[in-house]
């Protein structure tokens, strides 16, 4: 389906306001963006975290969508029960088929980490369930602590910068690649800036009609240490320094580039803006940058030949 | 609005929330510093506000941007800052060149 | 009198069979010794289209209770197994589906926990979990087992409840030991479970509820107080249900069996399949005139305190058999005694009988009959002379 912003600016939101997220956060801009290019009937489980806590506080519910939450680790899990539900009720013909699309959400923190192998089950038993990470690189909601999606010296405050050493240490798992190996029908890395290129990858999830897996990044004013007005112009700087490349994978083999930036600009352009790298740029850390860059430019020509750009 | 002071029998079982999106009536209007205005005259409906606000607070009708929800705006400035058009005319409320959505101190408006 | 089969079963059997002719709608399981011959067999018959449950061959038992949760909320029917370690795995989740009031049906086929690692019978996993606010209902034979599977989904789905089931056997012992079972007619069946009538779905996309919200400090304590209720309102509901099955199938249930407890001076109080042995015991001290009784408690959650209270009130000493400790608790006692100890004492006139423990069976050691006889012994001269002597004493132990 074609996205036409004047008419979907129209629809009654699937996430309402009032929830309790923080200003500038690219979480509920993520989700907006994705329930609202999706039009057939959804239900979503959602993993403890921010998102969670901002939009269930009892008594109040931001979700005009049957939603579910029910532990940090297991929302894909709780999403591929209430999936088989649905399939056995209606293959019973105890309900009528009501083409609903089952949506699983968590942070880069229960996914990348702690639901990781909740999340592989479901995909290698093939529950149609679209999983989508909000990924903002640390477990944001205890208050900013490494994850295994945190890159290279970030300061976080279980990877501090201290006197001798710069922030986190290790690189980033690479997860959306590990996803994409299950071989599942569509994987993706999006950004919420390029918004129809995340609306449409909503939409191909849906059309895949198998597992499938969104890697949206998804910047946090708190712990990347940004103004909340620059959320978007952030998640563009990971994507033109291609910190943040944005592509696709059908079936685990099928690779396409999304975009290309004209000019790849050096990285150092997207970590000046977060304070989270602001001890990089001294003499005693510079050579972090250095080695970050070299990481980057790695898994973008990876990714180039992935994808049959070079 | 729900029932904040239910007691252990009146309180849904499991904690279920029946009214779907009733934090529509939990005002967060008053986290904010500074207020989006946006030129109305100059604003060409482009809907770039409404597909960035992380708070649904761009109010649209009919395919026209019609409003903020300052209920729920945040004042997070994401809209100022994406708003893609630039006015032709000084801003009608700031009297500022820039952007259509501008961003205004708080302590600029009645009731502060 | 329904009509029925008998058949030579295993526990394990007999609960896949209660599964098969229950056909919930979704089973997502694990195998664990010893219950794996519950997933395995009911695996088959899902292959074979005897039921038409969706099976999600989970990764995990943390997954196994995170996908019933998902399901159930969906609003159909849910089952799942497990024993020992898995059970600890899905601990978390555990507490989940009972907060969130789901009525899953989980049959336990009880088994030491690690370390070290042992597969054979013990209490410590289920007992681990008494507090998660699910209903604890354990079984003797395989006969029981199967029973209390069927009148599980009867207890957890009903509208006063909707709280979730644990349905406990032994492992090996009458998880894989073949008896002589009666199997109802899957019709009867049928007609006896009824369908469920869940209160609201996640699958209702036109009336979208939330589930799983989170409390601040303003509503948490309601929610608990709103479980606690729950589960004090069980025991009229599981003895209604019992009865009922009672009619059906000539074999009555209810909170606990009493054995030759109308004159008993002494008395034994054991879980489970112990509970068979120590009537033999009994039955043959019985013969020699000795006043001695046995309460076998068939619901351990809710705890039937002043039931219990009430049953020993004319009992001068009570041995307790525990086969699992409570590390660090009083004397290092076990689950079973110190709930006992609590009701004697909330619910009792003071002159209730002399408690004491024993720790039995751990880690699947042999409980024989001279055991037993040995804690009756016990308790006789207890009785006589009026000291009590150690509070925790073990049975079959190398000392």
């Amino acid at each position: 389906m074609a996205i036409k912003l004047k008419e979907l600016a129209g629809i009654e939101e699937r996430l309402t306001s009032g929830h309790r997220l923080c200003a500038g956060c690219a979480e509920s801009i993520i989700i907006r963006q994705i329930v609202n290019a999706i039009e057939e009937p959804i239900v979503i489980a959602t993993a403890t975290g921010c998102t969670e806590i901002a939009t269930s506080v009892y008594p109040w519910s931001s979700w005009r969508v049957p939603w579910i939450h029910s532990a940090f680790e297991n929302a894909a899990t709780t999403a591929a029960g209430a999936e088989a539900m649905y399939r056995s009720l209606v293959r019973q013909g105890k309900i009528e088929d009501k083409n609903i699309k089952f949506l699983a959400i968590g942070g880069d923190g229960a996914t990348y980490d702690i639901g990781l192998q909740w999340i592989s089950g479901v995909f290698e038993r093939g529950h149609k369930v679209i999983y989508i990470c909000l990924n903002n690189e640390a477990y944001m909601n205890t208050g900013i602590q490494r994850s295994s999606a945190t890159p290279l010296g970030a300061h976080t405050t279980t990877s501090p910068a201290g006197e001798v050493i710069p922030g986190k240490t290790q690189w980033r798992k690479p997860l959306t690649k590990i996803m994409a190996a299950h071989d599942i029908p569509y994987v993706a890395q999006a950004s919420p800036h390029r918004w129809r290129d995340l609306m449409e990858k909503a939409q191909k999830a849906v059309e895949a009609d198998g597992p499938a897996f969104l890697n949206v990044i998804s910047p946090c004013p708190r712990g990347w240490r940004h103004d909340s007005s620059l959320s978007i112009e952030v998640a563009k700087m990971a994507v033109e320094t291609c910190y943040w490349p944005l592509y696709e994978v059908r079936n685990g083999s099928e690779w396409t580039l999304n975009y290309k930036p004209k000019e790849k600009l050096p990285v150092t352009e997207w970590l000046k803006m977060q304070g989270r790298f602001r001890h990089l740029f001294t003499p005693q850390f510079e050579y972090v940058i250095e080695e970050l860059q070299a990481k980057v430019d790695e898994e973008w020509d990876k990714l180039l030949a992935l994808c049959g750009e070079k | 609005m729900p029932n904040l002071e239910a007691t252990w029998k009146e309180a849904s079982w499991g904690g279920v929330v029946y009214e779907a999106g009733n934090s529509v009536e939990y005002i967060t209007g008053g986290w904010r510093s500074f207020r989006p205005i946006r030129d109305m005259e100059q604003c060409t409906h482009c809907m770039i506000c409404w597909v960035y606000c992380p708070d649904s607070a761009v109010l649209v009708k009919d395919g026209k941007v019609v409003g903020f929800d300052y209920d729920h705006c945040k004042g997070c400035g994401i809209c100022a800052q994406e708003c893609p058009v630039n006015v032709k005319e000084p801003h009608e409320y700031t009297g500022q060149m820039g952007k259509v959505i501008q961003m205004v101190p708080e302590t600029e408006f009645e009731g502060w | 009198m329904a009509k029925s089969t008998v058949m030579a079963l295993d526990g394990a059997k007999a609960v896949a069979n209660a599964m098969r002719q229950i056909n919930p709608d979704v089973v997502a399981a694990y195998p664990i010794t010893p219950q794996t011959e519950i997933v395995q067999n009911f695996s088959q018959f899902v292959a074979d289209g005897l039921v038409d449950t969706e099976f999600i061959p989970v990764e995990s038992e943390h997954a196994a209770m995170s996908a019933c949760i998902g399901a159930s909320a969906a609003g159909g029917r849910v089952m799942t197994a497990t024993a020992s370690a898995g059970l600890a795995l899905m601990w978390e989740v555990v507490y989940v589906a009972a907060s969130m009031r789901l009525p899953i049906v989980m049959s336990v086929v009880n088994r030491a926990l690690s370390a070290p690692l042992n597969i054979h019978c013990d209490h410590s996993d289920s007992m681990g979990a008494r507090d998660a606010g699910w209903i604890q209902i354990y079984a003797e034979t395989a006969q029981e087992a199967y029973d209390n599977t069927l009148q599980a989904i009867r207890i957890a789905e009903h509208p006063d409840l909707r709280v979730p089931v644990m349905s406990m056997q032994d492992g090996f012992i009458t998880g894989h030991g073949v008896e002589r079972v009666e199997i109802l007619d899957d019709e009867e069946v049928k007609k006896f479970i009824g369908t469920y009538q869940p209160q609201h779905s996640l699958l209702d996309v036109d009336h979208p509820a939330t589930y799983g919200a989170w409390d601040f400090y303003d509503f948490y304590f309601e929610h608990k107080r709103q479980q606690t209720d729950a589960l004090s309102k069980a025991m009229p509901i599981i003895v209604q249900v019992g009865e009922e099955y009672g009619k059906l199938t000539g074999r009555r249930y209810g909170i606990f069996d009493p054995y030759e407890m109308d004159d008993a001076e002494v008395a034994i109080v054991v879980l489970s399949s112990t509970a068979g042995t120590a009537r033999t015991v009994i039955k043959a001290l019985r013969q020699k005139g000795i006043k001695i009784g046995l309460i076998k408690p068939r619901v351990f959650r809710p705890f039937p305190a002043q039931e219990l209270t009430e049953a020993l009130k004319n009992v001068k000493v009570v041995a307790v058999l525990d086969r699992s400790i409570a590390f660090g608790a009083m004397g290092g006692a076990g689950p079973l005694f110190l709930e006992l100890c609590a009701a004697l004492y909330a619910y009792g006139d003071g002159r209730g009988p002399q408690v004491v423990d024993y720790i039995f069976g751990l880690g699947g050691r042999d409980v024989l009959p001279a055991y037993i006889e040995r804690a009756a012994q016990d308790i006789l001269h207890i009785a006589e002379t009026g000291e009590r002597g150690d509070l925790v004493r073990y049975l079959g132990l190398r000392e």
